[in-house]
């Protein structure tokens, strides 16, 4: 790598075949969520750069007149870009100037924004042969001929009735849209659904719980740990028939390797019971699964919180990197993990290599590499009635659902993140549906520091730290990673900020018209610039303060995330707006 | 000329009041007991006996009442009460409360089940409603966890085709539970149709604090001074009224 640094005039062709990891030559689009099926979230564009990034201007916007969380990633591709709006779930294509080429409306339930949990949020689309394709709240899978914008078919997979709701991006694989669905806290029962690709017909469902016929669950499965070994386990590790609404949804990322044919994705937290009333390790929920594509069979599993205690999700993406460890070049899967630890996982076999602290954890005394398993603290287990402070991280995690950056230029993974802890306990009289409920009254706060987001680049094979940069606010938004060896993200004030990929030093920042917490991305326009766009548009579930007028009075509003959130509305208002940025 | 003229102050005197006394009450379109869009529900009743107090039109909203449901209706501006919220609910400014229940054990008449400390708690399969929130559970949920009960106990999402509570007593009607802890009204209702047993059910030693009684008013957006106010005294001059709808329900009060 610093050979390549020796040599930056080299034509790109021949620099990419010097570099290892360099997986494909940089086509300039941005057809998946996460760049590529690695997730790197990297750009091989190179033309802005540590040297010239600071003369980078807005070269369009585009206002989308929704007013929730904008999470979504514009999608790139055949010249047009594609943006899919939080509900009611509007489709732009826009041409590559900000120009509507058409727009689509799939007419998304209303009653809908009354079951998503935390804001009414979408991930965005996905690109693949032709077609856009993306999900809706009211749990509908769309394909749109990507050219006109015609529908060319929608399946209806879930239930609003059930509080069931979908807000993932998709990701095709092999002729298959994978989707996944949302709603864990509410007892809808986790699943991953593939649907031909041209059709919309299901092709296989794997769902998170249940009887190992439910879960595709057969013999190839070989999971590394004993813990995870055995028949059945969805249904044995849970009481009586709470499987059934366990949660373990499937709301975050996708990544897939094609040399070993696996897709990888996260189980979210057990639900709806509270942890004492579901004893067991409540399978499959909070781990990661390995499936192949054409089938959907397990390959093996990891469940990174057993018996979850704390609502950590296990959602977030997968990137897929090799990496030297331990003098061996290894196909490993790095893990920035919502309970704190950044894991280094053999993606071939499930075994962790290392599970590293990333932020202040108070929750797990740490991870026994030889069970695998995670040790809980005893003395920081929520029990109502009683008041455990500090717990850390706090629900939301250490990381939530914003995907982090790798590059292969500098070897670091890029992670935003939160810095958050919280106090729970003491009975708070709650209401839903004609039944008063009593609940772990959470009120979440500023971690060790006082700042309450933080930006971390971080080095998987020294397992610790390079550098990373405080902000007052959670990043809630994605990470983006190019070869002009720069890092993007945005802040919840509206800062969109490029940093240098080596030291973390500021070279620019740009305030957008709301927060931010989309996922950045980078393109080659059609006069063969480079481009970097990002949606702004606070919310979510930290930014849900702002887009959904919560009464900050009330601390333990969105589920205790407005406490630590009280000043946001000093810093931004709401709106969702498109920026997209050029060097003159 | 002067004859439009006046008809058009007319109707606009009757529109502006019209508008200025329609109550609109955001309400569970299938939630029985409490609420149904056929106007069944013992809260669509109050709020027509509170409406005619107040000389105000009635008008329902018909909405879920789910999670967040205080931002995403009153909030919104889409209505101008709930009428049941928990006394005391801090999201919205209350009407003193028009009832007390508790939750209450539901079982066979044959087989009763009085008390969390029954000795073969652990072994019978129970019913409870699971509010779904993280880390929230009912009281009942609580107490069986307090008491080991957890193998055999079965929750009942609040999410799904018809209440919670009418799925619980429909199981335990049919032998497929021994007992559900449901609660108040919502039991009282069903078990009553299902000739089945109902009694208040007390916290555990081990939770003492932990509430099982609550009592419930009705809930306009915080700053409505002047409604709230006006719900209040319609509450107190409509009591006998208000009780006598509650009783025909069954709801199970306590002082």
């Amino acid at each position: 790598m610093l050979k390549m640094e020796a040599m930056p005039r080299l034509p790109f062709v021949l620099a990419a075949a010097l570099v290892v990891h360099a997986a494909v030559a940089e086509d300039g689009e941005w057809r998946m969520p996460a760049k590529d099926y690695a997730s790197t979230r990297y750009s091989g564009l190179d033309e802005i750069n540590a040297a010239n990034v600071a003369k980078l201007k807005p070269a369009y916007s585009f206002v989308t007149g929704v007013e929730r969380g904008h999470e979504a990633a514009p999608i790139v591709a055949a010249g047009t870009m594609f943006i899919v709006t939080p509900w009611p779930n509007k489709v732009y294509a826009l041409d590559l100037q900000g120009k509507i080429r058409w727009q689509f409306d799939p007419k998304t339930s209303a009653s809908a924004q009354g079951v998503a949990c935390c804001d009414v949020v979408n991930r965005g689309a996905v690109y693949d042969a032709g077609r856009v394709f993306f999900n809706t709240l009211d749990n509908q899978t769309i394909a749109l001929d990507a050219k006109t914008g015609k529908e060319l078919w929608r399946a209806k997979l879930g239930d609003i009735a059930r509080g069931e709701t979908m807000t993932m991006a998709p990701l095709v694989v092999k002729g298959k849209v994978l989707v996944g669905n949302s709603g864990a806290e509410l007892g809808v029962r986790g699943w991953l659904t593939a649907l031909d690709v041209a059709t919309g017909k299901i092709a296989w469902r794997a769902y998170s719980t249940g009887p190992d016929k439910d879960v595709l669950i057969g013999k190839d499965f070989k999971p590394f740990y004993s813990g995870d070994q055995g028949s059945d386990l969805g249904v044995k590790s849970w009481p009586a028939e709470a499987w059934k609404i366990g949660g373990g949804t499937v709301w975050g990322w996708i990544s897939y390797d094609p040399d070993l044919n696996l897709i990888y994705y996260g189980t979210a937290n057990p639900g709806p019971w509270n942890p004492e009333q579901r004893p067991g390790d409540n399978k499959w929920t909070a781990g990661i699964f390995a499936r192949v594509p054409e089938t959907g069979a397990a390959k093996w599993f990891y469940q990174f919180s057993p018996h979850d205690l704390h609502d950590y999700d296990a959602v977030n993406e997968n990137v897929l990197v090799e990496l030297d460890i331990g003098k061996q070049k290894r196909k490993v899967l790095l893990r920035p993990e919502r309970n704190g630890y950044v894991y280094v996982m053999d993606r071939a076999t499930g075994e962790v290599l290392s599970a590293t602290p990333y932020v202040h954890i108070t929750s797990t005394l740490g991870v026994d590499l030889k069970s695998g398993r995670l040790r809980y603290n005893p003395a920081k287990e929520p029990k109502v009635g009683r008041v455990i402070r500090d717990i850390c991280p706090a629900s939301p995690g250490a990381k939530d659902w914003q995907p982090s950056a790798w590059s292969p230029r500098t070897g670091l993974l890029y992670i935003p993140h939160q810095n958050l802890c919280q106090d729970a306990g003491t009975y708070e009289v709650s209401y839903i549906a004609g039944t008063p409920y009593v609940g772990a009254d959470v009120v979440m706060k500023a971690g060790p520091g006082g700042h309450r987001g933080e930006f971390t680049a971080w080095d998987p094979v020294a397992a610790k730290k390079a550098w990373s940069v405080k902000e007052r606010f959670p990043v809630w938004s994605g990470a983006l990673a190019t070869a002009g060896d720069l890092v993007f993200y945005g802040t919840m004030e509206g800062d969109f900020k490029a940093l240098d990929a080596k030291t973390g030093a500021l070279l620019w920042q740009f305030k957008t018209g709301s927060g931010i917490v989309g996922q950045p991305v980078s393109y080659r326009g059609p006069d063969g610039k480079q481009y970097i766009a990002v949606l702004s548009g606070v919310g979510g579930w930290a930014g849900a303060v702002v887009s959904g007028d919560l009464d900050v009075r009330d601390g333990t509003a969105a589920l205790g995330f407005a406490n630590a959130m009280r000043d946001l509305s000093r810093h931004t208002v709401k709106g969702g707006m498109l920026h997209v940025f050029a060097l003159p | 000329m002067s004859l439009r003229f006046l008809s058009l102050l007319l109707l606009v005197g009757v529109v502006l009041a019209a508008e200025a006394k329609d109550l609109r009450v955001c309400a569970e379109p299938d939630n029985l007991p409490f609420s149904h869009e056929d106007g069944s529900g013992f809260e669509n009743r109050i709020a027509a006996v509170l409406a005619q107090e107040i000389e105000a039109g009635l008008r329902f909203e018909w909405q879920p009442q789910r999670r967040a449901f205080v931002r995403k209706t009153l909030g919104e501006g889409l209505c101008d009460a709930w009428m049941g919220v928990p006394a005391g609910f801090e999201r919205v400014l209350a009407t003193r409360p028009y009832y007390r229940s508790t939750y209450v054990f539901v079982f066979p008449k044959t087989r009763p089940l009085l008390s969390f400390e029954a000795q073969d708690l652990r072994a019978l399969r129970i019913g409870v409603q699971l509010p779904g929130n993280d880390l929230a559970a009912t009281p009942p949920g609580h107490a069986l966890a307090a008491k080991g009960a957890v193998e055999k106990v079965v929750g009942y999402t609040v999410y799904g085709e018809r209440p919670a509570a009418a799925r619980i007593v429909d199981a335990v009607a049919k032998g497929e539970l021994d007992a559900g802890v449901v609660w108040g009204p919502a039991a009282g209702f069903f078990a009553a149709k299902a000739a089945l047993g109902v009694a208040h059910a007390k916290a555990p030693a081990e939770l003492d604090g932990l509430p099982f009684e609550f009592a419930i008013s009705i809930g306009v957006k915080r700053g409505q001074k002047a409604l709230r106010d006006e719900l209040d005294a319609a509450l107190e001059k409509r009591k006998p009224e208000i009780d006598a709808i509650l009783a025909d329900y069954a709801v199970p009060r306590v002082r």
